[in-house]
């Protein structure tokens, strides 16, 4: 099942301002091994074309996960503002 | 600014549990939760034990949304294409007051929200609390880089608004956002920390019934330790709800970040779902949710200053939650601590001194309590998980062993005994095991 296919069974209720920033610079000059790439559980994180990590915060399942691996502080991260987010429903 | 007599961040269990008590002693509770609902935001295995919290306020758990009552208990050590599963069905698990029973969050906050309003709480949802307010102190707080001790919680806020409180229930969950931002304790590392993450697979409760062997409203719980986590400290479980299981995954965070190759953990879930001896039991299910949280693992050791002037942390928030690799549990500590800290706070407003020396009890409380006696006998547990030969070496060899005694061959059959010690001979003596054995005995 791929992830595209998971996410799509939960109920986003999209904010219109990313929760999840990544800070750019930290992240390309402090952080040589972007385990974001592969710890998150929604598979958020990619690079772009440039080789800089991007993170489509829209999926996001609010797990924290990236937050505590994330060991160059690289990320901004908030919790979604009140009632945004994923809302669970069978978990 | 307004002000009642207690704010909880955070509606869920350890936070509704606070509510209730509170609102019961007819305190002026405020639960702010940022989900559209209680429970929107939660993620469990899920188990609760229940009988360690029924007792606590018994009226509460009538008529509560509880999914199955377990009474099977299985754990399984796998391979990639070997399971030995060792199973107890214990009628003293079921009966008038089961051990345990499976919960649905989505469905057991809810209504527990229900509870504390019916009490005369106010349960807010679609709320996030932005921030903590505090006075005094040292400075420090605010960045977030330092512990302040001396700081006061006088209330909260949320987006434009502040409301005051006298005491300040911070029962925000495992990632302590808010209490680190005000410096009343750390951030989890990722060593005391595992990523938990499940799908919810819908079958008809016949199916669930025949499939694990249980009687009506009867549920099964399997962990499964080995390579369904590929080496990475943690494990699997199974929980039979209702009409649908609960599949999932506990990776150790800080074995998971440090892998050097290019494994996305969120496919080991898929792995573990196609296993020869999983497949079987999902056939015809339905994935209909996936979700994931963070998990507290670093035990009594991680436990964090429990209150200090006008607060208190509960559940999560406080590190309260303890993975035994047998028995996994957490929320009967967030619904205790969050019982005691409503007796601890309603002695305090009672007495008019809400600091930390007014809210003392509340310590106290849970030190008497299973909350921190347990944690305190599973000390060793998450020094003893970090030994990877736990989900390497020993699956492997037990289903070994256990292959090798099932097994005809075609040649001349060795004696069972001796088929039986050649294997143990063969895996279990060696230095490395030895010292395994001796480490066991701390937990």
């Amino acid at each position: 099942m791929d992830m595209d296919a998971k996410l799509g069974l939960d109920v986003f209720k999209l904010d219109t301002e990313p929760h999840i920033e990544i800070e750019r610079e930290v992240c390309r000059t402090a952080c040589a091994k972007k385990v974001c790439l592969t710890v998150c559980p929604a598979d958020l994180y990619e690079l772009d074309d440039e080789g800089d990590v991007t993170v489509n915060w829209e999926g996001c399942l609010e797990c924290g996960t990236c937050l505590l691996c994330c060991e160059p502080r690289a990320l901004s991260w908030r919790y979604p503002r009140g009632e945004y987010g994923v809302q669970y429903r069978m978990s | 600014m307004e002000k009642v007599d207690v704010i909880v961040v955070g509606g869920g269990l350890a936070g509704l549990a606070a509510a209730y008590g509170l609102a019961r002693e007819g305190a002026e509770v405020m639960v702010l939760e940022r989900g559209d609902y209680s429970g929107a935001k939660n993620v469990t295995g899920g188990r609760l034990y229940t009988s360690l919290v029924r007792d606590l306020c018994p009226e509460l758990w009538e008529g509560a949304p509880l999914e199955r009552a377990v009474t099977r208990e299985l754990i399984s050590v796998v391979t990639e294409d070997r399971m030995a599963t060792s199973e107890i069905a214990a009628q003293e698990f079921g009966g008038e007051r089961p051990q345990s029973h499976t919960v649905v969050r989505a469905r057991l906050d809810r209504y527990l929200a229900d509870k504390v309003a019916e009490a005369g709480g106010m349960v807010i949802p679609k709320m996030k609390v932005d921030a903590l307010l505090t006075e005094g102190g040292s400075g420090a707080h605010g960045a977030g880089d330092g512990l302040d001790a001396s700081a006061r919680v006088i209330g909260i806020r949320a987006g434009d608004d502040e409301i005051g409180a006298g005491v300040v229930v911070v029962a925000e969950g495992v990632l302590g956002l808010l209490a680190t931002e005000a410096g009343l304790c750390e951030r989890p590392a990722p060593a005391d920390t595992a990523l938990g993450y499940k799908e919810v697979i819908e079958l008809p409760a016949e199916v669930i019934e025949d499939r694990w062997h249980l009687g009506e409203g009867e549920g099964a719980a399997q962990l499964f330790l080995g390579s369904v986590t590929d080496g990475i400290m943690g494990g699997a479980f199974l929980y039979t709800n209702r009409e649908s299981v609960a599949l999932g995954l506990v990776l150790g965070m800080e074995q998971m970040r440090s892998r050097d190759d290019e494994l996305e953990s969120w496919q080991l879930l898929d792995g573990f779902k196609a296993h020869p001896a999983v497949a079987p039991l999902l056939k015809g299910g339905e994935t209909v949710e996936y979700s994931a949280h963070a998990v507290a693992e670093g035990g009594i050791a991680r436990v964090p200053r429990l209150l200090g002037d006008g607060y208190v942390l509960a559940g999560d928030a406080a590190g309260l939650s303890l993975n035994a690799l047998i028995t996994v549990r957490g929320m009967d500590f967030a619904i205790a601590s969050g019982y005691h800290a409503a007796a601890a706070t309603a002695a305090a407003l009672a007495a008019g001194d809400t600091s930390a020396a007014g809210l003392a009890s509340y310590e106290r409380r849970l030190r008497e309590s299973f909350v921190l006696r347990d944690l305190q006998t599973a000390a060793g547990v998450p020094g003893l998980l970090e030994n990877r030969r736990l989900f390497t070496h020993y699956p492997e060899a037990v289903t070994e062993l256990m292959r090798d005694l099932f097994t005809v061959g075609p040649g001349p059959a060795s004696k069972l005994s001796s088929t039986g010690l050649r294997g143990l001979r063969r895996r279990f003596m060696d230095p490395a095991t030895v010292k395994d054995l001796l480490s066991f005995r701390r937990i």
